[in-house]
């Protein structure tokens, strides 16, 4: 059996930045700002070229949706080992159900056996694409996966899952989705030369119009606010001082 | 029409995190006259049925008790829910592990968005959400014609456990599409108090320098206060204490009345996760470390002389 890899991947603000909030309450600062991969889809790269190392998979794929700088995502991917690239483009925001939409047509297109997403991007933290396309597909999936071992043979893949109370791994029937979190590998970097060698590799270029998906936004972003900020605090001299603090002032202990 | 809450259960009993959760239920009926209906769906989980009908404000609770519903796997339970949620206009569940595993999943099913992780309801189709890893607030609006949403249980008090006799009525489970299925589970046993729902947090990070320090140095700090313990991604990504420690942007979010923060910097992705506590204590060698920022009460100090003399005094 012959597997291919779907990863989808976002281009995000880099998490290194601190992000501002835009002074007419429309959004965040996005002007001028670093972007890179969402760190946890680096993540479901770096799984993708693991299994694909291993002998398991022939062929990983990117897939990013958004705007045409988009395209540096998919060559970072590509850097990194992905073997081409596909991007779905619009200038229109894009919502998690949409982007499902849009990813349900590519797996229908190149019918990979395995789609690894980030579980969440660090910008909006919705945490839902990965679940919905598996719905949308009618496919099993394993969210927040910290191990991930692929039984082509057999046709299922267990993936060890990070729940609330610990740890779970559930065995799923291919095709497949998982989503990744932290502790799942340890992304690797790009090489020099392999930067070089991802500006050869193809990227395909798509319209959500032709795919025949309506990318309409859901939710309508009223006004995006800072949180209010903490009242200062103060430094304590000693031990003493703080259980002194904590018992009268804060009154949190007794 | 009716408002939809999916339990958080184990089988066996009720969840604190659906208290919470209902109580979201509760603030978007503020504006309509609806039911609240909790929706329990697990396997001989009828303990849990009776607790969720005694909780305040329910009006009816659904119990679907099968097998397959035993682990609360995504798709049979997303299946289930999807069946029946026509008839309501709202469709809740906390934003845990299950609940941010099986939400989208209906939601799409539906054909709508999900609004994730709410912390405040402002009417029927409007709510704040943090993004950014809680860097900016977001006030949406939902124009579908259900609103599948994951509620972050610290921005809403529990309603009461008791005082509520709610109707139990069973309903026919969906088929077991039997896609996925459960090999096994570690889960982490503790007599201490449950992270998201305990009052008093002792929490450590990599300053700890290892696990054995983590529970040498802070287990009779949390025995003596009866605290739940936690821990940043740092100490967990060393391997000090398991995932399930972990509190933070994409661990567990908390808020307890006093959060005790020892040998932890303060990344971004760690006070996402807790600057919404009451009290915030910071126990941390480096004056300059981030954590004193969002600190109530700051001590500049070497944890390992810090700790064990707070002990000793309390």
């Amino acid at each position: 059996m012959t597997l291919k890899i779907l990863v989808p991947v976002k281009r995000v603000i880099d998490y290194n930045i601190k992000v501002r909030v835009k002074a007419d309450n429309t959004g965040v600062d996005l002007a001028n700002v670093k972007m890179a991969m969402n760190p946890f889809d680096e993540i479901a790269v770096e799984e993708a070229l693991r299994i694909k190392e291993a002998g398991i998979a022939t062929e990983v794929v990117a897939v990013s949706c958004g705007v045409t700088a988009c395209q540096e995502t998919l060559r970072t991917a590509m850097a990194l080992g992905a073997d081409r690239g596909i991007l779905v483009e619009t200038d229109v925001e894009l919502q998690p159900l949409a982007v499902a939409k849009l990813l349900k047509t590519i797996a229908t297109n190149e019918a990979p056996q395995l789609i690894i997403l980030g579980k969440q991007a660090i910008d909006d933290d919705a945490n839902q694409t990965g679940q919905m396309l598996a719905a949308l597909l009618g496919w099993p999936q394993a969210t927040f996966a910290s191990k991930v071992v692929v039984d082509a043979a057999a046709g299922k893949v267990a993936v060890t899952r990070e729940v609330d109370g610990g740890l779970e791994t559930l065995e799923l029937t291919l095709p497949a989705i998982v989503t990744t979190d932290l502790r799942l590998n340890e992304p690797r970097y790009a090489t020099l030369p392999n930067i070089m060698k991802a500006k050869k590799k193809p990227l395909d270029v798509v319209k959500p119009e032709t795919l025949g998906v309506d990318v309409t936004p859901r939710l309508t972003t009223l006004k995006v606010n800072e949180p209010a900020p903490r009242a200062a605090g103060i430094k304590v001299a000693d031990v003493a001082e703080l259980i002194h603090k904590l018992k009268t002032e804060a009154k949190v202990i007794s | 029409m009716s408002i939809l809450v999916i339990a958080e259960h184990d089988n066996a009993s009720l969840k604190a995190a659906t208290l919470n959760t209902v109580a979201a239920a509760a603030k978007i009926n503020a504006s309509l006259t609806s039911e609240i209906h909790v929706l329990v769906a697990g396997a001989t989980c009828s303990a849990v049925a009776s607790q969720a009908a005694a909780v305040a404000g329910v009006a009816k609770v659904l119990v679907a008790d099968a097998a397959h519903y035993a682990d609360q796997t995504a798709e049979n339970l997303a299946a289930l829910i999807h069946a029946h949620a026509p008839g309501y206009t709202h469709v809740l569940a906390p934003a845990t592990s299950n609940g941010k595993n099986t939400l989208p999943r209906v939601a799409a099913l539906l054909d709508v968005a999900q609004i994730s992780d709410i912390i405040s309801v402002l009417d029927a189709d409007t709510f704040v959400r943090p993004i950014y890893a809680g860097n900016a607030l977001a006030t949406v609006k939902s124009a579908d014609s259900v609103k599948v949403i994951t509620v972050r249980t610290t921005g809403f008090d529990p309603v009461a456990a008791t005082g509520g006799q709610a109707a139990i009525e069973a309903m026919s489970a969906g088929p077991d599409l039997g896609q996925s299925k459960l090999l096994g589970r570690e889960l982490s046993k503790s007599a201490r108090p449950e992270l998201a729902a305990a009052k008093i947090i002792v929490s450590g990070g990599r300053g700890m320098g290892s696990g054995e320090n983590y529970h040498t140095v802070l287990e009779p700090l949390a025995d003596k206060l009866g605290a739940a313990m936690g821990a940043s991604r740092a100490a967990v990504d060393a391997g000090f204490v398991p995932n399930d420690y972990q509190v933070g942007q994409t661990g567990k979010i908390v808020a307890p009345q006093l959060y005790i923060a020892i040998g932890i910097s303060g990344a971004i992705q760690h006070l996402a996760g807790m600057k919404e506590s009451k009290v915030i204590v910071a126990i941390n060698k480096d004056p300059d470390a981030p954590i004193f920022q969002v600190a109530d009460y700051g001590l500049v100090a070497d944890l390992f002389q810090a700790v064990p003399e707070l002990v000793a005094a309390l």
